[in-house]
């Protein structure tokens, strides 16, 4: 098979004097011996080394185990159960990744070293089945369906498929009737927050004064009776509410008259982009943004968006104080929070 | 081997159990056929193996996890030894994931192991993705295999994403919230979706114990069954191979299953199990711990998915909002997010998916294909898919754009407008660029083919020309760059024939030209015996024996030299 001589012969021309339009497939090149297939001391040697990879097996298994008992249960000591927990996943995987990698490596020097690595080459056959078989699957699925009599049959045919078609129904119908809960998506446009509803601290749900509010302090905020709800969570999810007290001069706009009090703004804390929580809020600039996906928001301004890809301002609670001095809100949001829906103006 | 004379016991209980079974199985046709089935060698198809091995990595940890972890969004009080969670209220899921992680004793490797087999499966599926494109293996007869795959890709950033949010954590719980949000915004029926997939309001009770149902039920079954059908397709085929001496479109050349890649396949799996084992013991991922669990209020900054998923979250946040609309009727269209959440993504994954037909289409080749084409050999197809790797990248680095501005101290915004104007110019750019590339590698084998390796021996003629000995290429070397044949573009038949009458369906044939000119039109034609025998004679009168270097003529042209002189000890000239 040895082929580095064809160079010259192969660019001879034809009898008629004309090259081939390209050139010819050389052919097997020439096997190469390994130092294992010439010396018997480095095949001894390859053999040996793969003895030891599957020993280094058997010992991560045994040192696996030995770890397993040895460290004993890392929740012991509550005070060391972050390092006893670190130490315990460290020594497991690392015995693991011997028992595993040994076999692995083991197997792989096996084949590479020690067995035969003369190439092989196999016929390639058509993948499309022959005339005669497609004759004959033809045949046989015109016999079938004449055997049937689905094509003189017609209303047999319909009746099948009709039915076919239509008993799904009796698994759909119950699972979409139940699968999207009450199906009252009318829940999305409207919050806990109603006139009187007091604002408390997330998560404490201690109520905030307007004199415990100083300027430029932001406040996590859901309302006082959110544990009352039925699902404390899924109202929390429209409920959640910052507010901020700026100086009032600094105050360009808001979203209605009288809404805000003595400088103090709530906004929605959910972002009107997809909705994830707005967090971060920057005192000098009055800018919320949202860690999200950066939108930003001008809490000085409507809280309008200035940068990012929301489109619409944070909707603004109405909030006022009531005798005690406790801050409440006026109403529920005027518009639905959170992220836009088709019917979110109807 | 005296076995076949006298049966040592062992031998012939395997006999026997052979027996026994192929009294029931008739299993012998199928071990005759297959056992010495040849499978050609490459590293690059190794890519594929990872993501099988990884796959299966993540089936034995996720058997193991399912054991502890409880799909239950009902609520409860943590009394576990963390200390800094005693007395929170959360989820069982949460709960049970921090039991996971620290009371069931190597609970915590397998959920690393499973977390770090996950993102092993999802980049293997990726690049092994990337070697079929580039090598063109999806062509006749695989292009349904290629949709097998990448359902397979879709089907595993589906378990991804539904198996990561299963601990009910503050970081899975707003990526929850965000896919809610991309809901809601499809029209018409965002918000009943929304409620289909959360059974109600969002987050609601339903959603953990669904999301398993998917992650450990559906989503595995379907890939199980579909990583069947993908490699039943790939015995049915048989490997590709990569070009070379001796590989033909009617053969396959490498070494049989038995024993060599049982050896070596077998070997590997524990090989990508081990390092994966390794990665879960040193390298912690998701410490679910410190996020504590889903609550919709706090959210921490410097938020990142999966890699996979980074690009969807990229798109998200290069979008300028201004592109929401309320339509005549007073319906809200967030074109903000159906653009970058569905649009987008939706046309690049059809670009991918299609590819192969549409490749299909414009060649008009209805050959089969088994031997691989080098990416070089191929500008429009390599730089095609540069391009869309250029553009995934260019959105996974975008919705990395808040960690690039702290670590990078540069703003944010400035960081969002740069990959707004990138994710135009940079699939453009690397397109063109990519095409140069492989075009100038593709002169570059017609150089090697026609003028041979320099071999640093300069020359001095006895006129005092220099000139330095080319050796020519040995025929192995000259075969993988002669191989390939060079598409033209499709010629058709004139607008008119000879009587000036127009011809019917010209205005079809010109645009599939067209499109095949797209394709073709730049293209380096591979050597042909009579270009090498035109160069070589150019310079035959000046050849040099390789031994003498006897200056002989004045002039250029090549000078070569036989390879025979040149060999090396295992009578093949080395790679250069």
């Amino acid at each position: 098979m040895s082929t580095h001589d064809t160079h010259s012969h192969e660019l001879e021309p034809h009898g008629d004097g004309t090259l081939p339009d390209r050139f010819e497939n050389p052919g097997h090149p020439e096997h190469h011996q390994r130092l294992g297939d010439l010396d018997p001391k480095a095949n001894k040697k390859a053999e040996r080394q793969v003895l030891a990879l599957f020993t280094v097996s058997v010992v991560g298994t045994i040192a696996f185990a030995v770890a397993y008992f040895a460290l004993g249960d890392p929740t012991t000591d509550p005070t060391k159960i972050a390092s006893a927990t670190r130490t315990e996943n460290l020594w497991l995987g690392l015995t693991l990744a011997f028992a595993l990698l040994g076999i692995g490596t083991g197997a792989v020097h096996w084949a590479k070293t020690l067995m035969n690595d003369h190439e092989m080459s196999e016929e390639r056959h058509a993948i499309a089945s022959d005339a005669e078989s497609r004759e004959a699957a033809l045949q046989a699925l015109q016999d079938g369906a004449e055997d049937s009599g689905i094509s003189r049959r017609g209303a047999l045919k319909g009746a099948v498929i009709g039915a076919l078609a239509l008993f799904p129904i009796t698994i759909a119908l119950p699972l979409i009737g139940n699968i999207g809960g009450d199906w009252n998506v009318g829940k999305l446009k409207h919050t806990m927050w109603k006139k009187g509803t007091r604002l408390a601290r997330d998560p404490s749900g201690r109520a905030i004064k307007a004199s415990d509010v100083t300027i430029g302090s932001v406040f996590h905020v859901i309302p006082e009776n959110l544990e009352e709800a039925e699902h404390p969570l899924d109202e929390k999810a429209k409920a959640v509410v910052l507010l901020i007290r700026l100086d009032p001069r600094d105050i360009k706009s808001e979203q209605g008259e009288g809404w805000s009090y003595d400088g103090i703004v709530a906004y929605s804390k959910i972002c009107t982009h997809v909705g994830c929580p707005v967090a971060l809020y920057e005192q000098q600039t009055h800018h919320l943004l949202c860690p999200c996906h950066q939108s930003t928001f001008d809490v000085a301004d409507s809280a309008k968006v200035v940068f990012g890809p929301a489109k619409r301002a944070l909707p603004q609670l109405p909030i006022t104080i009531d005798d005690e001095g406790y801050l409440i809100a006026q109403s529920d949001f005027h518009e639905p929070v959170g992220p836009s829906f088709w019917e979110r103006k109807k | 081997m005296t076995t076949t004379s006298t049966p040592t016991p062992a031998a012939k209980a395997a006999g026997a159990t052979a027996d026994y079974l192929d009294q029931r199985t008739g299993i012998g046709v199928v071990v005759k056929t297959f056992a010495r089935k040849i499978f050609p060698d490459h590293w690059s198809f190794l890519l594929g193996e990872i993501a099988l091995y990884s796959f299966v990595t993540i089936l034995i940890s996720g058997v193991f996890l399912t054991m502890f972890f409880v799909p239950s969004m009902g609520e409860t009080t943590y009394t576990g030894p963390w200390s800094s969670m005693q007395g929170v209220e959360m989820s069982q899921a949460f709960s049970s994931t921090l039991r996971l992680s620290f009371e069931v004793r190597g609970g915590l490797l397998m959920r690393q192991v499973h977390h770090w087999a996950a993102l092993i499966f999802m980049a293997a599926i990726v690049t092994h993705m990337m070697r079929v494109f580039f090598t063109g293996a999806f062509r006749k007869p695989r292009e349904l295999n290629w949709v097998v795959g990448f359902t397979l890709l879709i089907l595993g950033m589906l378990a991804g994403f539904s198996g990561y949010s299963l601990p009910d954590d503050v970081l899975s719980g707003n990526g929850l919230r965000i896919a809610d949000g991309v809901i809601k915004a499809v029209p018409l029926i965002g918000s009943y979706t929304s409620y289909f997939v959360f059974g109600g309001e969002f987050p609601g009770q339903e959603l953990i114990p669904r999301l398993f149902t998917v992650h450990v039920l559906l989503i595995p079954a379907l890939i199980l069954a579909l990583i069947g059908l993908h490699l039943l397709f790939v015995v049915l085929h048989k490997h590709t191979q990569y070009p070379g001496s001796g590989r033909t479109e009617k053969n396959v050349v490498g070494y049989p299953v038995l024993p060599v890649y049982a050896a070596k396949a077998g070997g590997f799996f524990f090989v990508v199990f081990g390092v994966i084992a390794l990665m879960g013991a040193t390298m912690s991922i998701n410490a679910v711990w410190n996020y504590g669990p889903y609550d919709p209020s706090p959210v921490s900054a410097g938020a990142q998915p999966d890699w996979y998923m980074l690009f969807l979250e990229g798109s998200l946040r290069l979008m300028p909002g201004q592109a929401e609309f309320v339509t005549w009727g007073g319906y809200t269209v967030s074109a903000n997010i159906i653009i970058p959440a569905m649009i987008v993504p939706g046309i690049l994954f059809t670009m991918l998916a299609a590819y192969p037909f549409i490749e299909a289409a414009v060649t008009g080749d209805r050959r089969e294909h088994h031997i691989l084409d080098r990416p070089r050999n191929r500008p429009f197809r390599t730089a095609f898919g540069v391009s869309i790797v250029v553009a995934f990248f260019i959105l996974a680095l975008a919705g990395s754009n808040d960690l690039i501005a702290t670590h990078f101290h540069l703003s944010i915004n400035d960081i969002t407008w740069a990959f707004r104007v990138l994710i135009f110019v940079g699939p453009w750019l690397s397109f063109v660029i990519t095409k140069r590339i492989c075009l100038g590698l593709q002169r570059k084998d017609r150089e090697l083919v026609l003028h041979g390796h320099e071999t640093g021996r300069i020359v001095r003629f006895a006129s005092g020309e220099y000139i330095e000995v080319h050796k020519p290429l040995d025929a192995h070397e000259r075969w993988l760059r002669v191989q390939h044949e060079a598409i033209r573009p499709l010629e058709i038949e004139p607008a008119e024939d000879s009587r000036g009458v127009r011809r019917k369906g010209y205005a079809l044939d010109r645009m599939r030209q067209r499109v095949s000119q797209v394709f073709y039109e730049d293209r380096v034609e591979p050597v042909t015996p009579a270009e090498l025998t035109a160069s070589h004679s150019h310079g035959e009168h000046d050849a040099l024996e390789a031994d003498v270097h006897e200056p002989t003529q004045v002039g250029g042209g090549s000078h070569l030299v036989e390879p025979d002189a040149e060999t090396g000890v295992e009578g093949r000239n080395p790679q250069i």
